[in-house]
């Protein structure tokens, strides 16, 4: 079966400013290349804080002006230029972000998810998109501020699904809830592949990865660093780098063990309450 | 609303304070003003031939003979009371001269606050999002210009431009002169209050369009927005319905805190066009050491730029859901 996104030899790089005028090119993403196959759930894993998001971002075409990236983007077998990303974003290519600042404070749920438009059609869609989340009409008459976490998860979710979707990328999906409605956000990612979309899940969350995701690609200060099914994972062995070695042994069912880390001698720990997610 | 009632309560006890410190602040100076009275309104010649009773008289109606302490609480009580005593110079109840000058400052003073509120909500927006390319360029350039320029020379500049160059409208006075009241018109008044209110917007536009950039920007490169974008929003909705949007509320505190910048330009640049209003009754009640007048007006405008500030508060609870409906569940 042919990829719905394939991303080759990406790097997103942005120009950061250090004292004073003089600037920096600052590589979060290095010569990355993966495959998301319609009804499969990809993952990429990496620290908190290493630019996580603008690999999403520079696959919808939204990076923020002081960013690039260089690399080849597929997505359905053909490039994913910019025009093309524009068009197809919201449309068929659909972004779960990290959480309710995401959403405009000052404008109510129903009205975010209709885009501005107000024919029945898309009043219609929009309602079933709530409710297959359990979430019922009243909820398009809320403002963010009065949505509870694990609700402002699901609308998220429901922003996804309003049209059909053929490729979700998932930012950072369960930061700050609980075990249980963590696990309920990953069952909706598992029904929609099954539906046959293409899912990409961002995360520094290596268990999360592991529990949802088919293929899991971890990257370290920018570089690939391994790039397994979920199952391999099961065995510590077959982890090549030290890094995810050690992130292996601090899952709680490994032992919850801090190991220290190879390259620079700090140590490196599952980062257990780094909930907010907030990345650059 | 108990709320409301209670915010509304402390504001206004706020007011009083505020309106003591202004008039005591305002006294003070007066009091150190190197002007004497009577030299400056009775003129060294004309006082070298009077006896020492009329002098004494005089002393007394401008009051330099009682002592300042006993001056200041005299006038207190009476503006308790409500009375805010006679112009010196005009001869007339201070408030009745208030009323009168702002009545004539009202359409300068309005109209300035509106098209400058407006234009430089507009022109901010425009800037923020079109932030680093031409349009913010031209705006920001123009702003910093405009910052950087006296209200006084400008009202200078545009007076020889349209009055004296191309001679469009008139030089000054709120009214053609030499002509009866009752023939004066709506158009006439309209006519003598365009440059001065253009001169005001001008130069109230700058600071409105620079703060609201800022908030623009925010908005821009605002997690919400960027969303907004992934979702395959235009550029253009997005200006609209989230950018206008998140902009409206600060705009609205900047709105009424111009209130004072226009005030306050107002007293200068009424002066250049000899406008009969309210700054330039400012003006005279200073430089004539009419101290009643110059007292009443102070504690009304401050009483005004205050209530400003008080109407935009309560309208940001009532127009922002985040503190309308906190309030309520409370």
């Amino acid at each position: 079966m042919e990829p719905i996104l394939r991303i080759e030899h990406l790097s997103v790089s942005f120009t950061q400013y250090d004292r004073g005028a003089r600037r920096r090119q600052r590589h979060v993403v290095k010569n990355l290349s993966l495959a998301v196959m319609p009804g499969q759930i990809a993952a990429v894993v990496g620290a908190s804080g290493s630019g996580k998001s603008l690999l999403a971002h520079s696959i919808l075409g939204i990076l923020p002006y002081n960013s690039r990236a260089e690399g080849i983007i597929l997505y359905d077998g053909e490039p994913l230029t910019q025009e093309r990303a524009k068009a197809l974003r919201g449309r068929e290519i659909f972004l779960i972000p990290q959480g309710v600042t995401y959403l405009d404070p000052l404008m109510k749920v129903g009205p975010q998810l209709r885009k501005g438009r107000k024919d029945a059609g898309t009043e219609e869609r929009c309602r079933a998109a709530l409710l297959r989340y359990g979430l019922g009409p009243e909820t398009e008459e809320l403002y963010p501020f009065e949505l509870s976490g694990g609700m402002a998860r699901r609308v998220l979710i429901a922003s996804a699904v309003t049209e059909k979707p053929r490729l979700i990328i998932a930012d950072e999906p369960t930061p700050g809830l609980d075990a249980r409605s963590a696990k309920r956000i990953l069952g909706h990612f598992r029904e929609l592949a099954d539906e046959g979309t293409g899912i990409l899940v961002i995360t520094h969350d290596l268990e999360l990865a592991l529990t949802v995701a088919d293929e899991v690609t971890v990257f370290y200060d920018g570089e690939t660093i391994e790039q397994a099914k979920a199952a391999d994972f099961e065995k510590v062995e077959n982890l090549r780098h030290p890094y995810t070695r050690a992130l292996w042994h601090a899952m709680p069912e490994h032992g919850f063990r801090v190991m220290p880390d190879p390259e620079d001698g700090k140590q490196v720990q599952r980062d257990n309450k780094n909930e907010s997610g907030t990345d650059v | 609303m108990k709320h409301r009632l209670w915010f509304t309560g402390k504001k206004l006890i706020r007011m009083a304070l505020l309106l003591l410190g202004v008039s005591i602040v305002t006294f003070l100076l007066m009091s150190a003003s190197p002007l004497d009275p009577l030299q400056t309104n009775v003129g060294q010649a004309a006082l070298g031939s009077m006896s020492p009773e009329q002098i004494a008289k005089l002393e007394a109606y401008w009051g330099v003979d009682t002592p300042p302490l006993s001056r200041y609480i005299g006038w207190l009580l009476d503006a308790l009371r409500g009375n805010l005593g006679v112009s010196l110079l005009y001869r007339q109840p201070v408030l009745a001269v208030i009323g009168e000058r702002l009545a004539g400052s009202v359409l300068v003073l309005l109209a300035a606050w509106v098209i400058s509120g407006v234009l430089g909500l507009t022109l901010g927006i425009l800037a923020g999002a079109f932030r680093g390319r031409w349009p913010d360029r031209v705006i920001r350039g123009y702003c910093l210009l405009i910052s950087g320029t006296p209200a006084f020379w400008l009202a200078i500049l545009l007076l020889l431009i349209f009055s004296v160059w191309l001679g469009w409208l008139p030089v000054g006075l709120s009214v053609p002169a030499g002509m009866e009241a009752a023939a004066v018109t709506f158009a006439d008044r309209l006519r003598h209050a365009v440059l001065p209110a253009l001169t005001l917007s001008i130069t109230g536009v700058a600071n409105i369009a620079l703060h609201t950039r800022e908030k623009m920007i925010g908005v821009m490169s605002s997690d919400y927005v960027l969303f907004a974008r992934a979702r395959g929003e235009s550029e253009r909705a997005i200006i609209l319905r989230h950018g206008f949007r998140n902009v409206l509320l600060p705009a609205i505190t900047l709105q009424f805190a111009s209130v004072s910048e226009i005030i306050g330009g107002s007293v200068l640049v009424e002066q250049v066009f000899s406008y009969p209003g309210l700054g330039q009754a400012a003006v005279t009640a200073g430089l004539g050491s009419d101290l009643p007048l110059l007292l009443g007006i102070t504690v009304v405008t401050a009483a005004i730029v205050f209530i400003g500030n008080l109407i935009a508060d309560l309208l940001y609870g009532a127009a922002d859901p985040r503190i309308r409906k906190g309030a309520v569940r409370r």
